[in-house]
């Protein structure tokens, strides 16, 4: 993930609470989603950026994940991400970026 | 999924861009705080 976009998430987790944020992510193949998820759920694997050792624990779903796609209305949908759905393995990233989802660290029983 | 909640969007050139899933957020009632569009080339 962009050093920069890690800077960014950093501080709205500071500013927000990591409770209020939900990431969406737009990766296109199950192994940059699962990064992507990790470093906001668990911190920045390559220890690179300001997300390194941070266990902010956000919420993170894939565009293409069920979840977000009931969410959004189908002529949206189409127009938006309609083309890429129909390109990219939805179904094997949706369990990279759940299995991470999943590993999020207990806090307070919550 | 989206009530109560700030949004941040972080698409990849190569698969779903920033701007098409912050449209998505966006006509759903979300709120959007940051979005991005990244590219690992």
């Amino acid at each position: 993930m962009d050093l920069s976009s890690q800077e960014t998430i950093k501080r709205l987790a500071d500013e927000h609470g990591p409770e209020q944020l939900l990431v969406i992510l737009g990766a296109p193949d199950p192994e940059s989603a699962e990064i992507a998820a990790e470093t906001v759920v668990l911190g920045d694997p390559t220890y690179a950026g300001a997300l390194a050792e941070a266990q902010l624990g956000l919420s993170v779903y894939h565009a293409l994940e069920p979840e977000f796609r009931s969410q959004i209305d189908d002529e949206i949908w189409e127009d938006q991400i309609g083309v890429m759905a129909d390109v990219l393995e939805g179904e094997e990233i949706a369990v990279a970026v759940k299995g991470m989802r999943e590993s999020k660290p207990e806090t307070d029983g919550a | 999924m989206f009530d109560g909640k700030q949004i941040i969007v972080l698409g990849e050139r190569d698969g779903i861009a920033g701007p098409a899933i912050a449209a998505c957020v966006k006509n759903a009632g979300g709120i959007v705080i940051f979005a991005s569009t990244e590219c690992f080339v």
